[in-house]
C-alpha cells in the first residue's frame, strides 16, 4: 500500500538514525500533528461510519424474517438472525440462470479484454511509431463518450446482426467499452517494467518475444489481476447496455434479476431483495479486498505521469 | 524479427509490429463504440422511426430531428435540470472526496484504517445493489430515513414518499446516491496522489509561517492538481450522461416526466417510442455538450505534454 510504504520509509532513518537521543524537529511534529486532532480522528471515523450505513443496513435486512422489516421501529440488528431470504433466493431458478448470464459475459469480456489490451500496451509502452502519441489522446476522448448516448445505435447495430439477447453481442458492448481504460491502466503498468530487463535477457540470447514471455510477462502478473479485476467489474455491474439488449426474460443478467425480481415483489419481500443485493456484491467485495490498492495505483499512475 | 531487433536495424516487421499489437484492440473498439457512432451520426439526419425498423427506407430529412429537439421546450427543461443536477451532484462529490482525503492525510492510523475500509466496501458495491438498498432506505413506511427523521421529531416525514412527492425530493435521493457511490473513488485517488506530496516542503514552509490554506494552494494542490482535475472531468461526465440511477428510481414508483434528465430521455424517446432518428439526434446533442464541457481537459492534456 503506497501510504505505508512512505511512512515506514519516513521512519525508519530516523529510528536508525544515531542521534536518537536527542529527538529530531520532524518527529516532534508529527508527533504534535497526530496527538493535537482528535477531533478531526472522531469526525474521520464518523463519516466511515456513516458511509457504511447503507452495506451494514442490507446485511442486516437480508439477515431478518419479513415480520421484523416490517415492523415499527425497525429492528436496528439482527437480533432474530434467518439464513431464509437466502435460502428463498438460491433455490430460485431464476437466479442460478442469471448468475450463468453473467458468468457468461464476464469471462468473454475479461479474457477478450485483458489479452487484446496487453497487446496494446506492449505497442504503446514499447515502440515509438508513427500516430502514437495522437492514440494516446483518442484513448482519453474515447472515455468521454457517453456510452447512454450510443445505446439507440448499438441496438440497432446487433439487432441487424441478429445478436439481440444473446452474451455474445452484450460482450461484444463491454469488451469495447472498456477496452480503452483497462489499455491505459496495462500501459502504466507495462511502462513501470523496465526495459533493460528484456534488453539484457536478449543480450543473454532470448529474442525479443522470448525475453517477453520469459521476463516481463511475469513481472506483469499483478497488472494482469487489476486489469482482469476492471474488466470482470464492468461486466458484472453494468445495467444500462443488459437493459436495452437483452429484452427476453430468460437471458438477463444479475443486475436486471434483481431489478426485476424487486418490481415483481413490489416492495413486498425487502428481505429477498437485500439477499440477492448481498449475494451480487459479495464476490465483487471479495475481489476488492485482496486488489484494491494495485488498482488504485494503476489508475493514479495513469494520471499522475500522463 | 529477433536478429533484427537486436542490432537495432529496424525492419519492416519491426515497423509494423506496433500496429500488429495494437489491431485487435483498436478493430473490437471500432466495432463496438465505432461503427455505432458513425451510424448514430448518418441516423440523426434521417426519418427513422418504427416504419423504418420494419424495412421501410430511411429518407434523408436534413436537420429536421435537431429542430424538433431545438423547437420543443421539454428538452431544454431537461437539458438545464441535467446540467444542474450534475453541477452540483460532481461538485458535491469532489469537495467532500477531497475533504475526506486531507482530513485521512493527518488522521491517525485507526482512523485512516477504518475509512479506507469504509471506503473499499462502499466503491465495491454493485451499482444496482446499491440503488436497491437505497430504496429500501427511503421506503415511505419502512425505511431507515423516515424513521430516523421521524425520531428526531420531524413528524412530516412519517409515510413521506421521497421518490413520488415532487422532483426536488427525487433529485436528493439520486444525488445523494451517486455522491454515496463515487466519494470512494475520488477519495483514494487523491489520497494517494496526496502520499507524493513531499513532507520536508511542508514542514519547512510550516516553519516558515505558511498557515494551512496556503500551505495546500502552493505546496499540496498542484501536487494532486492532475489527479483532481481527471477525476472532476470523470464525475462531470458520468453524472451528467447519469441513466442508471434515475431509470431504476423512476421504475420504482418514482415520478417519471418531470424527472428526466438526458439519459433517460434519450432511451425514453428511442427505445420506448421507437423514434430513432429525434434520439440520435438527441445524443448527439448529449455528446457535443460533454466534450464542450470537458474540452478544456482534453487541450490541456494535448498542451501539456506530458502523454510521452
Amino acid at each position: 500500500m503506497t501510504d505505508r510504504i512512505t511512512t515506514t520509509q519516513a521512519q525508519v532513518p530516523l529510528s536508525l538514525s544515531p542521534d536518537t537521543v536527542t529527538p529530531s524537529p520532524t518527529r516532534r511534529r508529527r508527533r504534535r500533528r497526530g496527538a493535537s486532532s482528535p477531533v478531526l480522528n472522531v469526525f474521520l471515523i464518523l463519516g466511515a461510519l456513516l458511509w457504511l450505513i447503507p452495506v451494514y443496513w442490507m446485511v442486516n435486512s437480508a439477515l431478518q424474517p419479513e415480520r421484523n422489516l416490517l415492523a415499527n421501529p425497525p429492528h436496528l440488528f439482527p437480533d432474530a438472525p434467518t439464513l431464509e431470504n437466502f435460502q428463498g433466493v438460491l433455490t430460485d431458478s431464476s437466479f442460478w440462470s442469471a448468475m450463468g448470464t453473467s458468468l457468461a459475459a464476464a469471462f468473454l469480456t475479461v479474457t477478450v479484454t485483458t489479452i487484446c489490451s496487453l497487446l496494446a500496451a506492449l505497442a504503446l509502452a514499447r515502440f515509438g511509431f508513427l500516430g502514437r502519441r495522437s492514440l494516446i489522446v483518442a484513448i482519453l476522448v474515447v472515455q468521454m463518450i457517453p456510452a447512454e448516448a450510443l445505446f439507440i445505435s448499438q441496438y440497432r447495430m446487433l439487432d441487424g446482426w441478429g445478436l439481440l439477447n444473446s452474451v455474445g453481442g452484450l460482450s461484444l458492448l463491454y469488451i469495447g467499452g472498456v477496452m480503452p481504460f483497462v489499455v491505459w491502466m496495462m500501459r502504466g503498468f507495462v511502462s513501470g517494467i523496465p526495459e533493460e530487463l528484456e534488453q539484457s535477457a536478449m543480450v543473454d540470447g532470448c529474442s525479443r518475444t522470448q525475453a517477453f514471455m520469459k521476463v516481463t510477462l511475469p513481472l506483469l502478473a499483478p497488472g494482469l489481476v487489476s486489469t482482469s479485476v476492471f474488466a470482470f467489474l464492468h461486466s458484472w455491474n453494468e445495467y444500462t447496455l443488459a437493459l436495452v439488449m437483452l429484452s427476453r426474460d430468460t437471458s438477463v443478467t444479475l443486475p436486471l434479476w434483481l431489478q426485476s425480481f424487486q418490481q415483481g415483489l413490489r416492495g413486498s419481500d425487502w428481505g429477498g431483495v437485500m439477499a440477492g443485493s448481498t449475494l451480487i456484491a459479495l464476490p465483487v467485495m471479495i475481489i476488492f479486498a485482496f486488489v484494491q490498492n494495485r488498482m488504485t495505483s494503476g489508475m493514479v499512475s495513469g494520471a499522475v505521469k500522463g | 524479427m529477433s536478429q533484427e531487433v537486436k542490432f537495432r536495424r529496424p525492419s519492416m516487421s519491426q515497423r509494423l509490429a506496433p500496429y500488429g499489437l495494437l489491431a485487435p484492440a483498436v478493430i473490437l473498439v471500432l466495432v463496438a463504440l465505432g461503427y455505432p457512432m458513425v451510424r448514430q451520426f448518418i441516423m440523426s439526419f434521417q426519418e427513422f422511426g418504427l416504419a423504418q425498423q420494419f424495412g421501410q427506407a430511411a429518407t434523408w430529412v436534413g436537420l429536421d430531428n435537431y429542430a424538433t429537439i431545438v423547437a420543443d421546450p421539454y428538452f431544454w427543461t431537461v437539458l438545464l435540470k441535467s446540467l444542474v443536477f450534475c453541477a452540483w451532484t460532481a461538485g458535491l462529490t469532489m469537495v467532500i472526496g477531497i475533504g475526506f482525503a486531507l482530513m485521512m492525510r493527518s488522521a491517525s492510523t485507526v482512523a485512516r484504517t477504518i475509512m479506507n475500509v469504509a471506503l473499499v466496501v462502499v466503491w465495491a458495491m454493485p451499482l444496482i445493489a446499491a440503488l436497491t438498498v437505497w430504496q429500501w432506505l427511503v421506503d415511505p413506511n419502512f425505511g431507515l430515513v423516515n424513521f430516523l427523521l421521524t425520531s428526531l421529531g420531524l413528524s412530516q416525514f412519517q409515510g413521506f414518499s421521497w421518490l413520488a412527492s415532487s422532483f426536488w425530493t427525487f433529485y436528493i435521493i439520486a444525488s445523494a446516491i451517486i455522491i454515496w457511490a463515487s466519494m470512494p473513488l475520488v477519495t483514494i485517488s487523491v489520497y494517494a496522489a496526496l502520499t507524493q506530496v513531499d513532507e520536508a516542503q511542508v514542514e519547512a514552509s510550516e516553519l516558515d509561517g505558511a498557515n494551512y490554506l496556503k500551505r495546500l494552494q502552493h505546496i499540496i494542490f498542484p501536487v494532486i492538481a492532475p489527479v483532481v482535475a481527471l477525476m472532476g472531468v470523470l464525475q462531470v461526465i458520468w453524472d451528467l450522461r447519469v441513466f442508471t440511477h434515475i431509470h431504476v428510481l423512476q421504475q420504482s414508483g418514482g415520478i417519471s416526466t418531470e424527472t428526466n434528465l438526458l439519459g433517460t430521455y434519450v432511451y425514453q424517446v428511442g427505445i420506448s417510442q421507437g423514434n430513432y432518428g429525434v434520439a440520435s439526434a438527441l445524443a448527439m446533442v448529449i455528446l457535443v455538450v460533454t466534450l464542450a464541457i470537458t474540452s478544456k481537459y482534453i487541450h490541456m492534456l494535448f498542451t501539456r505534454g506530458e502523454l510521452q
